[in-house]
C-alpha cells in the first residue's frame, strides 16, 4: 500500500494532488471517494499533476488519492477479439449490462472475462528450453483467429511444467520457466504498459501490399503491410467511411479500430454492421477478427489521449504472434486536440495554433510503433502492423499543424479533396496530390502476383490524369473548342478513369470490395478503349460517334459486375472492344 | 460535510468578466452550482469552473454588472447544476435558464436532472435509421434526415433558417406510425422578433402544446447560454427516454452559443486556439451535440437541428467547421440562390446527410431513392460547373451535351429546389419530381441508376409494362 495523497485543485480533466512523493510519472492513480481513474503526467516535489479518465464534477479538494505504483496498462489474453473497449480498456458490452445506456463515474471493470475458461493446447513440454516470443500453446479464441500463448517479454529459461490440454481461465498458471532470476510463471493473459513499446528483435522492409479491395488504393497509391499512412480531409470527405472500409476489406489478420474522439453513432454503425458482414477471404464474420476501441467526442478527453495507445499496444500484441494487424485510427486530430487540452491546462508553453511542442514527437512515436518486424522469440517469425491515421484538418486547411507534422512521418498520403466530395466522387481521394512511397517496393510482388504489365499501366493511367488536369486549365482559358481531337481523347480517357475506375461506391455489395485481379482487368478494358480511340482519330474518324460506341456504355457498368466471373467477362469484352472498333471504321471508310 | 453547504463567504478577491475568484473557501467541489447575492439583494446563479484548497473560480451565469468585491456573497450548493423535470412541461415557455415565462403554474418536478447529462455507452446506441419525412425537397430527396441524427443548419445573417426550420418543425412526421414529434427549442441570444416569429409560427399550426420553449434573448446575460443549449436538452432527454417520445431539438443560434465560450475562455486567460475560441470548443460542441441519438433501451429519440450563422458565409470558420466535424452531415442554405430569389435557398452540393444511406431505400422510403439522389446530384454539379465556363467563353463555345446538362442545373433549381412555404411535398412526389427532370437528360447519361429501376420509374416506361 502507498500513502495516500490530497487533492489540492481540480480544473475539468486536471487535478493536482499533494502529498504524493514517490509518486512516478504516468503513474495510474484512484481518485477521490468515487475512485475515478487519472494518470500522473508531471511532479513538483511532493505535489503531482493528473489527468483524469473521467468527468470531474463534484470532486473536491481534500478528498484523498489512491496511488496504484503502476502505470496504465492494457490486459493481454484471450478475450479481446470482437470486444468494444472505451479509451483505457473497459469493455463497453459489460458497462451497458452494469450500469444502463449511460456511463456513469468510477466505473471498474475488469478488460477480460475473469470467469470464461478456454481451451488451450500446449505446444512445449517440460524441460525445454524457451525465451521471450516463444510460443507455449494455443487458444482457439474465434473461427478466424487462433491465440497464440507466449512467453512473456523478459522470460528465457527452462520450462519446469506445463498444464495438459484443457480448459483454463486467464488468471490460471498454465507454466512454470525456471529463469535465472528465478521461478516465472505463464498465464493466459498478461498486462503491458500501453506507453511502452513491446520489443521484437528487428525491423524488415515491407514488401507485400496491403490489399485493401478499394481501387484507387490498390492500383494508385498502395500502402505496405507493416506501412503508415493518413488520410486528411475536411468533414463530409470520406474519412470515416474510407477508414470502415479499410476495417472491413483491408487482407490483415487482425483488426483494431479506434474511434478517436469521434462520433456515437458511427461507432454503433460498425457494431452493427460488422457482425453481419463476412471476410472476403475466410467467409467469417468481421468481428471474428476485429477489435473496436470507442471513445466518442463527449466521453472524457484524457481517455481520448490514452485510446491510441491502448489500440496501437494491442497491434503489437497480435504482431508479436506473428499476425498482421491492420490499425485504424479515426481521427489523430482528436488525439491531438486532447494533448493540446491538457496542455492548455498544464499551462504549458504553446506551439503553433497552440497546440504542445511535442506533438511531432508524440505523433512520431506512435506511428513508429508501426512497421513490419522479425518477432521475439527463438524460430524466425514475421508479424506486423500497418496505421491508417485520419485527420481532420480545420477548414480542410492542410497546413495546420496536425496533418504537416503527420506527412513528415507517413509515408502514404491518402488527400481527401472537397470539389470531390461535393460532386459525388467517393472516394473522394485526389490522384494529384495524393502518393505511396511504397509503390517502388511493391512493384515486384505486383509483377509477380498479378501481372508484369501492373506498373506500366499504373504509369499511363496517372499521365492520363495528369494531362487531363492541364488541359482543363486550357478549358477554362480559352473554351474547348481550342482542343485537338487527341486532346479530346485524354480528356474521354481520363473522364472514364475518373468515372468508371476510380469512383467505387462503399454500400453497394459487389463494388465495395474489387479484387486486384478485377481492377487489373477493368484497367486493361479501359486502356484497350482509350488506344481504339487514339486509333480511330488517327484514321479521321470524328470521336463523337466513337464515343456513342454502345461499349461504352457497358464499360460504365462493369464495376458492379462479379468478381468471380471477370476474368471470362474481361477477355470477351476486350474482343468486343475490337469488334466495334473495326466496324465502325470499316463503316466510315465504306461512308 | 453538509455543514458547510450554504455557508455564505463574501471572501471575493477579484472580479474578471463573467468570473469571481471567492477565497478561504472549504469543502466546494467542482462544477457545484453556486447562488450569488448581489449588494441590491438579487440572486445570481453560478457554476464552479475551478477549486483549489482556497480559491474557487466562479461563472457567473447571469453576468457580474452589478458585483463588487465587499458587498457581494456567495454560497455554494453542493450540487451540479440540475434541471427540475416534469411531463408539465410539455408546451411551456422557459427562460434560458429553465424558470417558466409564460406566466403559468411553476413546473412540480418529478425528477431533478444533472443539465451536463452523461454519455451515451457507444454500445447502447441503436443506428438511426428512421425516416423523417420533412416535406422539403432538397432534404428528403437529397439530404435526408434520420430519428435520432444531429443535422444542424449551417446559414448567415439574414437568410432565410428561421422560416426554414419552422416549416420543418411544422411538416416533419415519420411516415407510417402515429408517433408524433415534440418540438424543444433552445433559443441562445435571438432577437425579442425572432422569438415573436417561432412562437406565433408554432401558434398559427395548433402545434404550441407540442412546442417548449427555452429563450435566452439577445439582451439577456451571454453567460447564461452556456447553460440554454444543455438545459433544452436534458428535457428533450427526459421526454425521449422517460417518457418514450420522439424529440426534435431546434437549436438557435450556436454561434451566439459559442462567443458566450470563448468570452469565459478569455476572462479565464486561457491559451486561445483558433481566433480565440478555446482548444476545448470540439469537445464542449461534442457534449452538445452527441447527446442526440436512440439508445437500445428506450422507445423515444433525440433528433437535433441546430442553426448556425456562419460569420461572413465562411465556411471554414472554426464554429460551422467544428460543428460539421461532430454532425451527421450539414444543410447549407446558400446566399447566392436567396438573391436569385429561390426558397428554400439550400444548396445540396455541400450539403450532406450522413445517416442517409441507411434510412433510405425499398420498405424506407422507395427503392429508387440512392441512385435517383446520386444521379441528381452528378447532373447538378456538371451542369453547374459549366456555368462558370459560360461565364469565361460564352455558351455557343458549349457542346450540345454540355448545354444540356447547363440547363438541366437551371430547371433543377427552378422546379426542385424550390417550393412553397406551406408546400409539404410526400418523398414520393419528391422522387417523382427528379424522375421528371431526369427524363429530360438521354438515357445513356443515367449512369449512376439501373438500368432495372430505369425500367421501373422512368417517366417513359412507368405504368407501361
Amino acid at each position: 500500500m502507498f500513502k495516500l495523497g490530497k487533492i489540492e485543485n481540480v480544473a475539468g480533466p486536471v487535478i493536482v494532488g499533494k502529498d504524493m512523493l514517490g509518486s512516478q510519472m504516468y503513474e495510474l492513480v484512484k481518485i477521490g471517494d468515487v475512485g475515478l481513474i487519472g494518470e500522473i503526467i508531471r511532479i513538483e516535489g511532493a505535489r503531482a499533476t493528473i489527468q483524469v479518465y473521467e468527468e470531474t464534477t463534484g470532486i473536491k479538494p481534500g478528498e484523498k488519492i489512491e496511488r496504484t505504483g503502476k502505470p496504465l496498462s492494457v490486459d493481454l489474453g484471450p478475450g479481446i477479439i470482437g470486444q468494444t473497449y472505451d479509451g483505457i480498456q473497459r469493455p463497453l458490452p459489460v458497462i451497458k449490462e452494469l450500469y444502463g445506456d449511460f456511463i456513469e463515474r468510477g466505473i471498474n471493470v475488469s478488460a477480460l472475462d475473469r470467469k470464461k475458461k478456454w481451451k488451450f493446447i500446449p505446444t512445449q513440454k517440460k524441460n525445454w528450453k524457451v525465451q521471450s516470443g516463444d510460443i507455449i500453446g494455443t487458444v482457439e479464441e474465434t473461427s478466424l483467429v487462433k491465440h497464440r500463448i507466449l512467453v512473456p517479454p523478459g522470460v528465457v529459461g527452462t520450462i519446469l511444467s506445463i498444464v495438459d490440454e484443457g480448459e483454463y481461465t486467464v488468471d490460471d498458471e498454465i507454466c512454470i520457466i525456471e529463469t535465472t532470476s528465478g521461478k516465472k510463471s505463464a498465464k493466459l493473459a498478461h498486462t503491458w504498459p500501453v506507453r511502452t513499446l513491446r520489443p521484437f528483435k528487428r525491423k524488415i522492409p515491407s514488401d507485400t501490399p496491403l490489399i485493401t479491395g478499394q481501387r484507387i488504393i490498390d492500383f494508385l497509391f498502395p500502402i505496405a503491410k507493416g506501412g503508415t499512412a493518413a488520410i486528411p480531409g475536411g468533414f463530409g470527405t470520406g474519412k470515416t467511411v474510407m477508414q470502415h472500409q479499410l476495417a472491413q476489406w483491408a487482407d490483415a489478420d487482425i483488426i483494431v479500430y479506434v474511434g478517436c474522439g469521434e462520433r456515437g453513432n458511427e461507432m454503433a454503425e460498425v457494431l452493427e454492421r460488422f457482425p453481419q458482414l463476412k471476410d472476403p477471404r475466410s467467409g467469417e464474420s468481421l468481428m471474428a477478427r476485429t477489435i473496436l476501441i470507442a471513445n466518442t467526442s463527449n466521453m472524457p478527453i484524457a481517455a481520448r489521449e490514452a485510446s491510441v495507445y491502448t489500440g496501437i499496444t494491442i497491434s503489437e500484441y497480435f504482431r508479436d504472434m506473428g499476425y498482421d494487424v491492420a490499425l485504424m485510427a479515426d481521427s489523430t486530430s482528436r488525439w491531438a486536440e486532447a494533448l493540446r487540452e491538457i496542455s492548455g491546462r498544464l499551462e504549458e508553453m504553446p506551439g503553433e495554433e497552440g497546440y504542445p511542442a511535442y506533438l511531432a514527437s508524440r505523433l512520431a512515436e506512435f506511428y513508429e510503433r508501426s512497421g513490419r518486424v522479425d518477432v521475439l522469440g527463438s524460430e524466425s517469425k514475421l508479424g506486423s502492423v500497418s496505421v491508417v491515421g485520419a485527420v481532420s484538418p480545420p477548414g480542410s486547411d492542410f497546413s495546420e499543424p496536425v496533418t504537416q507534422n503527420t506527412l513528415r512521418i507517413v509515408k502514404v498520403f491518402w488527400a481527401l479533396d472537397k470539389a470531390l466530395a461535393e460532386r459525388r466522387h467517393f472516394p473522394a481521394i485526389s490522384w494529384l496530390t495524393s502518393y505511396s512511397l511504397y509503390f517502388d517496393s511493391l512493384q515486384q510482388w505486383y509483377q509477380k502476383n498479378i501481372a508484369e504489365d501492373w506498373v506500366e499501366l499504373r504509369r499511363e493511367a496517372m499521365q492520363i490524369l495528369q494531362r487531363d488536369e492541364e488541359l482543363r486549365e486550357i478549358v477554362m482559358l480559352v473554351g474547348p473548342d481550342a482542343l485537338s481531337e487527341s486532346q479530346r481523347v485524354t480528356l474521354e480517357a481520363a473522364r472514364m478513369l475518373k468515372e468508371d475506375f476510380l469512383v467505387q461506391s462503399a454500400v453497394h455489395p459487389i463494388d465495395s470490395y474489387c479484387p486486384l485481379n478485377k481492377s487489373y482487368n477493368m484497367i486493361k478494358i479501359i486502356m484497350r478503349f482509350y488506344r481504339g480511340m487514339l486509333g480511330a482519330i488517327e484514321k479521321g474518324i470524328p470521336l463523337q460517334r466513337v464515343i456513342e460506341l454502345p461499349v461504352k456504355d457497358e464499360i460504365a457498368r462493369m464495376k458492379i459486375q462479379a468478381p468471380e466471373d471477370f476474368d471470362s467477362f474481361s477477355s470477351e469484352f476486350l474482343q468486343k472492344i475490337d469488334v466495334e472498333f473495326t466496324e465502325l471504321t470499316s463503316q466510315i471508310i465504306s461512308a | 460535510m453538509s455543514t458547510i453547504v450554504g455557508r455564505e463567504y463574501s471572501t471575493i478577491s477579484k472580479i474578471a468578466g463573467p468570473l469571481l475568484f471567492v477565497n478561504a473557501i472549504k469543502g466546494v467541489g467542482y462544477g457545484e452550482v453556486a447562488k450569488i447575492t448581489t449588494p441590491d439583494g438579487d440572486e445570481r446563479r453560478g457554476q464552479v469552473l475551478e477549486v483549489g484548497e482556497n480559491i474557487a473560480v466562479v461563472q457567473v451565469f447571469e453576468g457580474t454588472s452589478g458585483l463588487d468585491v465587499t458587498a457581494t456573497s456567495v454560497s455554494f450548493s453542493g450540487e451540479t447544476v440540475r434541471l427540475p423535470v416534469s411531463s408539465d412541461m410539455l408546451g411551456r415557455v422557459f427562460d434560458g435558464s429553465g424558470e417558466p415565462i409564460d406566466g403559468g403554474p411553476k413546473i412540480i418536478p418529478e425528477e431533478y436532472l444533472d443539465v451536463h447529462g452523461a454519455p451515451i455507452n457507444p454500445y447502447s446506441r441503436d443506428y438511426p435509421r428512421d425516416f423523417i419525412q420533412t416535406g422539403i425537397s432538397t432534404v428528403d430527396g437529397m439530404n435526408t434526415l434520420v430519428r435520432g441524427q444531429k443535422l444542424p443548419i449551417f446559414s448567415g445573417s439574414g437568410l432565410p433558417h428561421n422560416t426554414i426550420v419552422a416549416q420543418i418543425a411544422r411538416q416533419a412526421k415519420v411516415r407510417g406510425t402515429d408517433e408524433p414529434f415534440t418540438t424543444v427549442f433552445g433559443a441562445m441570444g435571438i432577437t425579442a422578433d425572432e422569438a415573436q416569429f417561432f412562437k406565433e409560427d408554432f401558434e398559427k399550426q395548433g402545434a404550441f402544446e407540442h412546442v417548449t420553449l427555452f429563450v435566452n434573448l439577445a439582451e439577456d446575460p451571454a453567460i447564461e447560454r452556456i447553460l440554454t443549449p444543455r438545459i433544452a436538452l436534458t428535457a428533450a432527454e427526459f421526454f425521449a427516454h422517460k417518457l418514450g417520445m420522439h424529440v426534435l431539438v431546434i437549436l438557435t443560434d450556436m454561434t451566439n452559443y459559442c462567443e458566450a465560450l470563448r468570452e469565459i475562455s478569455a476572462a479565464r486567460e486561457e491559451v486561445p486556439g483558433r481566433r480565440g475560441y478555446p482548444g476545448y470548443m470540439y469537445t464542449d460542441l461534442s457534449t452538445i451535440y452527441e447527446r442526440a441519438g436512440r439508445t437500445h433501451g428506450s422507445k423515444g429519440s433525440v433528433t437535433q437541428m441546430p442553426i448556425l450563422t456562419m460569420p461572413h458565409d465562411d465556411m471554414t470558420h472554426p464554429i460551422p467547421d467544428l460543428t460539421g466535424y461532430i454532425t451527421e452531415g450539414q444543410i447549407i442554405v446558400d446566399r447566392g440562390l436567396y438573391r436569385r430569389g429561390l426558397y428554400p435557398p439550400i444548396d445540396v452540393s455541400p450539403s450532406l446527410s450522413r445517416l442517409m444511406k441507411e434510412g433510405i431505400g425499398k420498405e424506407r422510403t422507395r427503392e429508387d431513392h440512392r441512385e435517383v439522389a446520386d444521379q441528381l446530384y452528378y447532373a447538378y454539379a456538371e451542369g453547374r460547373g459549366f456555368r462558370d465556363l459560360v461565364a469565361v467563353v460564352g455558351e455557343e463555345a458549349l457542346s450540345s451535351r454540355d448545354r444540356m446538362y447547363l440547363r438541366f442545373a437551371d430547371t433543377f433549381e427552378t422546379k426542385f429546389v424550390s417550393q412553397g412555404l406551406y408546400e409539404d411535398r410526400s418523398i414520393e412526389e419528391t422522387l417523382d419530381l427528379g424522375w421528371e427532370l431526369l427524363a429530360n437528360l438521354p438515357e445513356s447519361e443515367l449512369k449512376r441508376i439501373d438500368p432495372e429501376t430505369i425500367k421501373i420509374y422512368h417517366p417513359r416506361y412507368k405504368g407501361k409494362t
